[in-house]
């Protein structure tokens, strides 16, 4: 029989070696590179060739790496297995997979060849981060581009050798075939005792999307079997020798400060250590639920600060929101068409902070080493978290490393490095490794929401049906999928900042899904007033062929033009984000005698150009779609006096089995267009189509987001 | 702080430990199984989903006193790498997204598939109230009739 006790946790076989946890200080460039990394050929991307500079340059500020600095390399090492390093991180939207397809593709390789190292500060070149749907239209292309360059280059590497034109060379299945004697080499083979690194050559034909072989297809999530034999390792399983677990005291409320604090009952065993340095508490024990007790003795008084509450968030963000003295011409145009017009609209829309929820609550592994700090944390941003790291400490971010291993799920709620700042900040302190791992409530309180925000709008048509006039400002919630995808005579678009009181943040698809909930809200209403199917109406005011292309997607498969049972509506939806098109169509019954609303079922089309892997696209266009889902209907963030009312998930609903409705996704494969992110535009769809369909079966016109927290009741 | 026996995965323990202490912590931090989930804490998302004989119970809401002498099994209990059936469905519909809710998923199926080998849609929402925030709902269903299916 094993005894257990906590005392026992050090003979326990480790999740981590200790060696792989020496960071070497270095940080790999084109001098170092075969050093640190063994033979072979390798091509490295610079960041010029990855990022268009200017776009590059808006998010990062000062962390702008140097132009011609490496963002991601892929190396064939001497025994033929492949190597691609990139900064971006897996978080469940399958990029593994999906970056490893594009480049065994294009270098003629077995996918199993390919090993992705991701995330690591010490091993992967400098990357801002993985979000805003940049992988795919970014780095897919480039590592396309390296891959085939890498391969031509082994072609002439073998027509050398054997003395003979590059054009008789094949390279196929990871080997170099002599067309004329059918004598084959690896790519191993090949690589042999070479240490050369090379340069991407634009030149390099890619394979056309029509010919693809291995992307394009739906191989199966790498590492599929560690997801399911609950082996895969994430940063809140892993453990270190003589590792203790961490818990951090937070405030009762946003804005409150520390008064003062009794720490003494806290010292509850001799293996507890309470940590106090200016304004923060913590304690360390050698397991959780010690942590949590001592902490719980902590007598601390705080000072509270008035802050605004849910019921009167609107005015508020409206008040405190930067408006212009000078009235645009644009709005005084758009104005007087309005003014002007017989059929015409004005709306308000408001929309509620709601939260990510990630399964897996923020957690880091920290260890500090002769002045080097190792920290694996769970983050779309490693380089980010490491540049925190070092100004919190003063290191130098070459001793820091930064290591994110694949995590539980982020959903753009993961920019942040506060997990890791704490458990480096405890570990420096208590001179051991610490592991912190917030708590669904700690997620919900000290994590970031999506913005919440409110919408103004005033939108007129002309006799013909098409829009003469669009006015729209939004207050707070943020500028992305404001502009208006139809085509109008005067538009007036306006995004106004202000101050938020709650933590806000990046989300799927940022305000795109307030702004097009607005917009889709908008069209509808229109179409309506002009007796006008809602989809002829939209059609006739689009120019976008590939919009067109998705609308009439979804409303084939959905059967729109359809008959519908009394009580039961249908409700259309589209946007764009980034490149990528969706279209929802949703069916909805409302039983008057329970007053229960029903979603009965979505079909999405979704285009986001050439098809990857279309089992993985399909998921994420799902993901979103289900996500989607609970903002639409019931998520929101409860607060006031500077409290969450609702951080737990028995009182902040996300969706479950029984909420989900069928769902039919129709994907367009357009081979002919370059490939864009597809995890973020499916979710924008959802919560217009549902509020349309709402008001086609009710007359009710809702303008809120989300749409029935508590039930639809048409009765008050 | 007490001794406590229990079985997991078929092997015994002799655990020192607080009585009240959630099961889910003496699994993780005790006996090292790390394939079991903190999600909530309040049994409502299913992430740390562990069998106790047949049942699929939600771990971090039982003191681990309550379970002594009984068989627990965890997601690392079901098979040595994967290849039980359900699991092997999980593989094969490629379910998974980011895979942190998916040991619960799968405890929960298995339990589920044991009191009723042919759950109809109305059965898996019913008893399957596991959270997925990725989204896989549809494929977990599928996954459950395939492995189902294949007995
Ligand atoms: S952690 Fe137990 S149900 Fe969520
Ligand atoms: S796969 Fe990510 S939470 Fe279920």
């Amino acid at each position: 029989m094993d005894k257990l006790s906590l005392a026992d946790k050090t003979q326990r076989p480790k999740a981590i070696n200790a060696s792989e946890i020496q960071s070497s200080g270095y940080t790999i460039n084109r001098r170092n590179f075969f050093k640190l990394l063994g033979g072979g050929v390798a091509i490295a991307l610079t960041h010029s060739y990855v990022y268009a500079w200017q776009e590059l340059g808006q998010s990062m500020g000062s962390a702008l790496p140097d132009e011609e600095s490496i963002a991601a390399w892929i190396h064939i090492l001497e025994d033929g297995s492949i190597s691609v390093f990139t900064g971006k991180v897996e978080v469940g939207q399958n990029i593994r997979t999906s970056l490893a397809q594009l480049v065994a593709e294009e270098l003629a390789v077995p996918l199993p060849r390919i090993t992705m190292t991701m995330g690591d500060t010490l091993l992967c070149p400098y990357d801002q981060g993985t979000y805003g749907s940049r992988t795919t239209p970014y780095m897919g292309p480039k590592l396309r581009k390296a891959a085939a360059s890498l391969k031509e280059a082994l072609v002439e590497m073998a027509a050398t050798q054997w003395k003979i034109p590059k054009e008789s060379v094949q390279a196929k299945d990871g080997q170099l075939i002599h067309s004329g004697s059918g004598q084959a080499l690896d790519y191993g083979e090949i690589t042999k005792g070479k240490k050369i690194l090379l340069p991407v050559n634009d030149q390099a034909a890619l394979t056309p999307p029509q010919q693809w072989t291995i992307a394009g297809t739906s191989v199966p999530k790498t590492n599929g079997r560690d997801f399911v034999s609950g082996k895969h390792q994430y940063v809140s399983d892993m453990e270190l020798p003589d590792m203790v677990y961490g818990k951090i005291l937070r405030a009762p409320s946003y804005g409150a400060s520390l008064v003062s604090a009794a720490i003494e009952k806290a010292q509850v065993s001799a293996n507890v250590t309470v940590v106090q340095e200016e304004g923060f508490i913590g304690v360390t024990a050698p397991d959780p639920q010690t942590a949590a007790n001592a902490l719980a003795k902590i007598d601390a008084q705080w000072h509270a600060a008035p802050q605004p509450a849910k019921a009167e968030i609107f005015t508020y963000l409206k008040e405190n929101s930067r408006q212009n003295n000078n009235e645009d011409p644009a709005q005084a145009e758009a104005r007087k068409a309005f003014e002007a017009s017989t059929i015409r609209l004005e709306q308000r829309v408001e929309v509620q902070y709601i939260a990510h929820v990630p399964l897996e609550p923020r957690a880091a592994v920290a260890t500090w080493g002769d002045g080097q700090l190792t920290v694996w944390t769970g983050t779309q941003r490693p380089f980010g978290v490491q540049e925190e790291l070092a100004e919190a400490f003063s290191v130098p971010k070459s001793s820091i490393r930064v290591f994110m291993p694949d995590t539980g799920s982020a959903y753009g709620g993961k920019h942040s490095g506060e997990a890791a700042l704490e458990a480096a900040r405890l570990a420096k302190a208590v001179g051991k490794p610490v592991k912190v791992v917030w708590t669904r409530e700690e997620e919900f309180k000290w994590a970031y929401f999506r913005p919440a925000g409110l919408i103004e709008m005033a939108a007129a048509v002309d006799d013909d049906g098409l829009i003469s006039s669009w006015e729209f400002h939004n207050y707070n919630s943020g500028g992305a999928g404001i502009d208006l995808p139809y085509e109008a005579s005067v538009k007036h678009i306006q995004f106004h900042p202000s101050r938020t009181p709650l933590k806000q943040g990046s989300y799927r698809a940022l305000a795109s899904t307030a702004n097009i909930f607005a917009i889709e809200s908008m069209m509808d209403d229109l179409a309506r007033q002009l007796k006008q199917n809602p989809l002829d109406f939209r059609l006739a005011n689009l120019k976008d062929e590939r919009l067109k292309g998705v609308l009439k997607a979804a409303a084939g498969k959905f059967g729109w033009e359809k008959e519908k049972v009394a009580d039961h509506g249908y409700g259309i939806a589209c946007g764009f984000v980034k490149n990528s098109y969706i279209a929802t169509c949703v069916e909805v019954a409302y039983n008057r005698s329970s007053e229960q609303l029903s979603v009965l079922r979505i079909v999405a089309a979704f285009d986001c150009g050439a098809i990857v892997n279309p089992l993985h696209l399909e998921n994420q266009v799902m993901g979103c779609v289900l996500q989607g889902l609970g903002g639409a209907l019931f998520e929101e963030v409860d607060f006031k006096d500077g409290r969450i009312l609702n951080p737990s998930l028995s009182s902040y609903r996300v969706p479950r089995f029984a909420d989900i409705p069928p769902l039919d996704i129709v994907l367009l494969d357009r081979k002919d267009i370059p490939s864009a992110g597809a995890g973020e535009t499916p979710i924008v769809g959802i919560a217009p189509a549902i509020r349309n369909a709402i008001a086609d079966a009710t007359g009710v016109k809702l303008s809120s987001l989300p749409l029935i927290p508590q039930g639809l009741k048409l009765t008050n | 702080m007490a001794t406590i026996n229990l079985t997991v995965n078929k092997k015994k323990y002799e655990v020192d430990a607080d009585p009240q202490m959630p099961l889910l912590w003496v699994i993780r931090d005790f006996i090292g199984l790390t394939g079991t989930k903190y999600g909530c804490g309040i049994a409502q998302c299913g992430a740390c989903t562990v069998h106790v004989g047949d049942a699929a119970v939600r771990s971090c809401t039982i003191p681990v006193e309550s379970v002594r002498d009984q068989q627990i099994t965890t997601i690392e209990g079901i098979s040595k790498d994967g290849e039980h059936p359900v699991q092997r469905a999980w593989e094969e519909i490629d379910v998974p997204q980011c895979g942190y809710c998916q040991s619960g998923q799968i405890m929960a199926a298995v339990a589920l598939l044991k009191s009723n080998s042919k759950p109809t849609d109305e059965d898996i929402n019913e008893s399957m109230t596991n959270i997925c925030r990725c989204g896989t709902y549809n494929r977990i269903k599928k996954a459950i009739k395939l492995a189902s299916e294949n007995g």
